[in-house]
């Protein structure tokens, strides 16, 4: 079925940053369900658009969408204050799938991609008996543009490291690439699951080191983002190759991804 | 309706129609609530429109193609099917250029109300369908109802369209489907397949039925058992046709031939040519990307959001953020070739082309598909040459 979005009530829309805000979302009427950590929803801005949003949260029917506002829609939806109405569609695409990784926790995030790993962190640590160790490393432009600051101190089990890229007075912490954090943290590679996301040179560079180190390709998990309008693999535009990343993705094995990337253009 | 139960192809469910029995076809259908549409003459052109009665057909008529060139010409024997690809195909119907996908409006205190659009109440018969395009429908069918997410519009079109096939006696210069196994000879998926016969003995056409809708109208039909003599000059040209292909595919697997070709040298040799209008994907049959546009009236408090075809040869085809993935020609080019031949597969279970040359036709610079994959075959090979030479 094609559905139409289903209007959801704004109940909530905090400042992440100078041009990043989480909107929480009720539905207004009939409400969606089947949202996983991974996988996302398509939100319609009225009369201006819509455009793919991870799910950033999930609890007690609440739905949390970080959005950067970058362009017409995603500006729009971070204008949304509490009361208005958006539409959602989904949910779409393939889920982290954190209940097949037994081992120890790998979750590597550049900017907004911070956004879709929250759900899955937030639901390692409910579950800490099922995985190993958890390490959470995040690179964030400046340490303005770091999203969920408040929360950050709980994640680390045993380790959340944060690094920017250009630092601001006062900033004590690290700065430079995301991959440099990696020597702080505590997993064994042969029976690690690694959750990247973030800029495609991040993603590339940090699985790139990652197989390195010892994890094999399918344990590393990437979210790969895509140009993508309809979400139900009827439009055409989210393709990599053989893949559909609204269907097939955003979330792939980098075992599948490695050489899709690797064409330039592709 | 698509083949459900076919009735078993005898000789006894097959008979022939004469033109009055084309007629009645029309007729019929045209009783039975179908807006008929098929091949007629406008505009220089064999479009396809719909019919109000048979005499509309494009008797006597016949095209001339080549790369870059479309040309109607007069035939001296009368056939009404003896052309092949028009600037159209069955997806203008059936997955129209421009659809609304739903409306929503707003009211005062910021509650949205959506409401999706009725179902299109058109029940199509397509009269004329060409082998090849039979496949190209098959192809758009998987792609729009065939995965977890079945595409309302294109569906409700779809289950109430009736298929008349015509098979192919007269391919063009820019045909290839015997390449790519869609044709000259009907696959499965008609409700009714006609075979044009046109000799000493007269102007016929050799029907069978493939759906039990489609023997119910043949019953109604002006008809006479098939002879041998028909049936037989039915086949020969059918035959004779797949010998007469104007165009091939490399002896390859072009599923491999793309996987394998994505850094080639003949990109940048076809990216210099290709102006990148995206005339060879609103032609083709079976391409189906869309955008989607959502407008407001005036009071802002009306959306609706329309969906319309739109080309990868579009550099806001792959637009992010950060600039589009697809900047060069060269890689677009590759992105509608190798998804056609090759990862069509992966995604979809069948290849894109079905050989109809459309594409070949309709390129304001005469570039060939089947040129293309020749050459990116030849570089494989010599690229394996000099491989095994290096490896002496
Ligand atoms: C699976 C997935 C999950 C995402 N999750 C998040 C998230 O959690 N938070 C977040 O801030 N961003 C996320 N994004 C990116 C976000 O969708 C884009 O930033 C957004 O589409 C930009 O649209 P715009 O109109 O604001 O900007 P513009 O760059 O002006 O976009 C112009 C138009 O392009 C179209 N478009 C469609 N898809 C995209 C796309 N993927 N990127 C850019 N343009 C697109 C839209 O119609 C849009 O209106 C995600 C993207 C994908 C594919
Ligand atoms: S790619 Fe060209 S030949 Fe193949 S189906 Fe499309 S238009 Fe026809
Ligand atoms: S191949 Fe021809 S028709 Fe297609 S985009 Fe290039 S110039 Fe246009």
């Amino acid at each position: 079925m094609t559905a139409a979005p289903l209007p959801y009530r704004v109940v909530g829309n905090r400042a992440e940053s100078t041009d990043t805000r989480t909107l929480e979302l009720e539905p207004a009427g009939e409400a969606l369900t089947g949202f996983r950590p991974g996988r996302f929803a398509m939100l319609y801005a009225f009369g201006v658009g819509e455009i793919p949003v991870s799910v950033a949260g999930l609890r007690h029917g609440v739905l949390s969408h970080t959005v950067r506002g970058v362009g017409a829609v995603s500006r729009a939806l971070c204008a949304m204050r509490p009361g208005a109405q958006v539409g959602v569609r989904g949910p779409f695409g393939t889920e982290w799938d954190l209940a097949s990784a037994d081992g120890d926790l790998l979750v590597v995030a550049g900017g907004i991609g911070l956004a879709p790993l929250r759900p899955l962190v937030r639901a390692a640590l409910s579950e800490p008996e099922a995985h190993g160790r958890l390490n959470v490393l995040i690179g964030a432009r400046t340490p303005q543009d770091l999203l969920y600051r408040r929360e950050l101190a709980a994640w680390g089990r045993p380790y959340c490291g944060v690094t920017v890229d250009r630092p601001a007075p006062g900033w004590e912490g690290e700065v430079g690439v995301v991959t440099a954090l990696l020597d702080r943290a505590s997993f064994t590679p042969q029976d690690t699951t690694a959750f990247l996301c973030g800029p495609e040179v991040m993603i590339r560079a940090t699985a790139r080191e990652l197989r390195h180190r010892g994890i094999p390709p399918e344990r590393i998990r990437i979210s790969l983002e895509r140009n993508m309008h309809c979400a139900t693999g009827h439009c055409g535009h989210c393709q990599l190759g053989p893949l559909l990343l609204c269907r097939d993705g955003p979330v792939v094995g980098y075992d599948r991804a490695e050489p899709l990337l690797a064409v330039r253009e592709l | 309706m698509a083949a459900a139960t076919a009735p078993p192809d005898t000789e006894e469910s097959r008979c022939v129609l004469d033109r009055e029995g084309i007629d009645a076809l029309v007729r019929e259908l045209r009783a039975d609530g179908h807006t008929v549409v098929g091949p007629t003459v406008r505009d220089s052109a064999v479009v396809l429109d719909e019919l109000a009665g048979a005499e509309e057909l494009p008797w006597g008529w016949g095209v001339e193609l080549e790369a870059g060139h479309y040309r109607i010409v007069r035939r001296t024997d009368g056939a009404g099917f003896a052309h092949s690809a028009g600037p159209q195909s069955w997806k203008n119907f059936l997955h129209p250029e421009r659809v609304r996908q739903w409306t929503a409006d707003r009211a005062p205190d910021g509650t949205m109300t959506v409401r999706k659009e009725p179902p299109s109440p058109v029940s199509f018969a397509f009269l004329g369908v060409r082998p090849c395009d039979l496949s190209a429908v098959r192809i758009q069918d998987r792609v729009m109802t065939g995965g977890r997410h079945r595409d309302d519009a294109y569906r409700e079109r779809r289950t109430g369209a009736f298929l008349i096939v015509v098979e192919c006696t007269e391919p063009g210069a820019t045909c290839f489907c015997v390449s790519m196994d869609t044709g000259p000879a009907a696959h499965p998926g008609y409700d009714l397949a006609l075979t044009e016969v046109v000799d000493e003995a007269g102007h016929r056409f050799l029907a069978r039925a493939g759906t039990p809708e489609g023997a119910e109208l043949l019953r109604r039909l002006p008809h006479r058992p098939a002879d041998e003599a028909t049936s037989g000059a039915a086949r020969r040209s059918v035959e004779d046709a797949a010998g007469r292909m104007g165009r091939t595919m490399p002896p390859a697997s072009l599923r491999e031939l793309m996987a394998g070709s994505l850094d080639a040298a003949r990109w940048d040799d076809v990216a210099a040519r290709c102006l990148t209008c995206g005339n060879c994907t609103m032609a083709c049959p079976t391409c189906f990307c869309t955008t989607t546009e959502d407008v407001t009236d005036l009071t802002g408090d009306h959306a609706e959001r329309w969906r319309r075809w739109e080309s990868c040869y579009d550099l806001d085809f792959s637009h992010l953020p950060g600039g589009s993935v697809r900047a060069s020609p060269r890689s677009r080019y590759r992105q509608w070739l190798t998804h056609k031949l090759g990862t069509w597969w992966d995604q979809f279970g069948s290849s894109g082309c079905v050989g109809c040359g459309r594409c070949i036709v309709w390129c304001p610079v005469g570039i060939d598909i089947t040129e293309e994959a020749h050459a990116l075959h030849q570089e494989g090979l010599r690229r394996q040459d000099g491989r095994e030479d290096g490896a002496r």
